[in-house]
């Protein structure tokens, strides 16, 4: 038997999340609690940020606006990514208790019902932040407005969250062969929030080789800075880069789908 | 419906374990389930049970043997085999712990994309003979185990599958709740659903299947009808005679094929144990017969602990 229509299938997964997000709302202000919380989390970086420029006035060649509008696309992408996949970090239970062989008794992916049923809608305090501190710098930062910056201004918190998604997916895959491998998964997807909102050069050249193109975080929110500024790469790094995140997101996705397809099969060749 | 429903072939699943030898959890199974059978797939703990259902559901890859469920191949076809069958684990919910149990048949409807006519069909269905109207609006958390089971069984069925899969369905629960889901599982059986049971509770096997496959390390040691199991396994059996006037002991002493008899009731009543190997329950009533006036006769057979226990015994 073929599988349903894909419009089914995406209905069954709405009707998953949707389930989810009830189940949130039910306390609303224990919700509320939560969202503010997420959202002052995410200010308090951009506090450290702001104390640093009292003191400097660049940061690894670019100015105060400029880290901002990174810091806001990183922000919005690690808020929409975390609020997706970001429950992936309970897999360990999912593999302990066998709440995921009952996943695997329905017609649906394993993944897709792992993330819908688990979408954190809380995040959506750390993404309203991110969107503030990206709408505030893309209006004080000097951008010479054209029509691919203003599709890129838009689509780069979007590319950014696919690209971080495919990482925590592939970081959390870890856990099927390590059932405590969440410590690890950890230091991969929440480094990546931390490593995504600044330039790359503050970073040592270690580090940028590790989270900015193994982990390919420097297209997340460094490189569309860079297009959305016009601005030529302070590290030298080809300007063709700037406007190929889409292209890297698209492959991130791929991989994740493969390491995922991969974990699964050795779960299913393992037990639990 | 008819056809073959599960079909393994020397199917082996070893578990490599560090720093011990593999556990070969399953030995080579061969079994075949058609269409409307219900099998009683029993053993002790440790058996390779839960490991054949993992196989067969696509949860677990076999790392030896065929495996086909529905004329498919459950690991490679997983989705397409899910919407044919059903699972219910005794131990773990297939349920929304914090919704409403009408709330996760909704969720498990889109999920099995179940027309809304039939759905609403099956549901007053299960809603009827599980009585779960009361429970409906209630999140899953608050249900009672046994109430629990009766919405897994539900959740389970929505879609309307060939083949029910039971993992220790009635662990844990009381005697009426027990009862009610077999003589449920009954019904579904006698209207065409084929059934497969792992229990440890043998009455389940005794109300529920005519076939029982008993496995232990890995291997199947016993696979056939329920009562010729009886037969052939069990020891003694005891013809129950009510006599019309009190007789002493001796007056049915001596028979051909009688171990014992034991009186009762003050002569009134006199159990004779046989052997089914060395004389036949007809045989053996008629020659009670001729010596004293019978009232009434029962032949109990042996309970199904006792074959199994002679089982283990005999191949442990």
């Amino acid at each position: 038997m073929a599988d349903a229509p894909v419009r089914a299938r995406l209905a069954a997964y709405r009707r998953l999340a949707g389930a989810a997000v009830r189940a949130q709302l039910a306390y609303p202000g224990s919700f509320a609690l939560q969202c503010v919380g997420q959202a002052l989390a995410q200010a308090g970086d951009l506090v450290a940020v702001l104390v640093l420029f009292g003191h400097i006035t660049a940061m690894a060649g670019f100015a105060t606006h400029e880290v901002l509008l990174m810091y806001g696309i990183a922000g919005i992408a690690f808020g929409l990514a975390d609020g997706v996949v970001g429950q992936l970090d309970g897999l360990p239970t999912y593999i302990r208790t066998g709440a995921l062989d009952a996943l695997l008794l329905r017609p649906l992916s394993a993944l897709g019902q792992l993330c819908a049923s688990d979408i954190a809608l809380r995040r959506l305090g750390r993404i309203a932040t991110g969107l503030v501190v990206l709408v505030y710098a893309l209006v004080e930062a000097d951008i010479t407005w054209t029509a691919p910056r203003i599709v890129l201004a838009v689509t780069a918190p979007l590319t950014g969250a696919v690209v971080l998604s495919a990482v925590w997916v592939v970081a959390c895959s870890v856990c099927f062969w390590v059932v405590e491998g969440r410590e690890l998964a950890n230091s991969v997807t929440y480094g990546s929030s931390m490593f995504t909102a600044y330039p790359l050069g503050v970073f040592g050249p270690w580090l940028r080789r590790l989270m900015g193109f193994a982990v390919p975080g420097a297209f997340v929110a460094y490189f569309p800075t860079l297009a959305l500024l016009g601005k030529p790469d302070p590290l030298g790094l080809p300007a063709l880069l700037q406007w190929s995140s889409p292209v890297v997101a698209a492959l991130a996705v791929l991989v994740a789908g493969g390491v995922w397809r991969l974990a699964l099969r050795h779960y299913q060749g393992t037990g639990s | 419906m008819t056809g073959r429903v599960i079909e393994t072939d020397g199917l082996v699943r070893v578990f490599r374990q560090r720093r011990r030898p593999d556990f070969r959890a399953v030995d080579g199974i061969s079994l075949r389930v058609d269409a409307g059978e219900a099998v009683g797939y029993i053993g002790p703990n440790g058996a390779g049970k839960s490991t054949t259902i993992k196989m067969l559901t696509g949860i677990l890859v076999p790392t030896a043997g065929t495996v086909r469920v529905c004329g498919l191949d459950p690991v490679r076809q997983r989705r397409a085999l899910s919407r044919r069958l059903g699972v219910v684990f005794g131990q773990r919910s297939q349920l929304w712990w914090d919704l409403p149990l009408r709330a996760s048949f909704e969720l498990l409807r889109a999920i099995h994309q179940v027309p809304p006519a039939a759905y609403r069909e099956r549901l007053a269905h299960h809603v009827e003979l599980l009585d779960l109207a009361p429970l409906l609006d209630l999140p899953v958390r608050q249900l009672s185990l046994g109430q629990r089971m009766r919405g897994e069984v539900t959740a389970a069925l929505l879609h309307a599958p060939e083949l029910l899969v039971l993992d220790e369905p009635t662990i844990g629960l009381d005697l009426v709740s027990k009862e009610r889901l077999r003589r449920f599982l009954a019904d579904l059986n006698a209207a065409g659903t084929t059934l497969l049971l792992t229990t440890h509770d043998l009455p389940d096997v005794e109300r529920l299947c005519r076939r029982l496959v008993v496995v232990d390390h890995g291997h199947v040691l016993v696979d056939g009808p329920l009562d010729e199991l009886r037969r052939r396994f069990s020891g003694t059996r005891e013809l129950v005679v009510e006599l019309g006037a009190p007789a002493p002991a001796d007056r049915l002493a001596g028979l051909a094929g009688v171990d014992s008899v034991r009186v009762e009731a003050g002569g009134l009543r006199q159990r004779l144990t046989f052997r089914s190997d060395s004389t036949s329950a007809t045989a053996l009533i008629a020659a009670v017969a001729e010596r004293v006036t019978v009232r009434d006769l029962a032949v109990a057979e042996p309970a199904i602990e006792d074959v199994v226990r002679q089982l283990y015994g005999e191949h442990g």
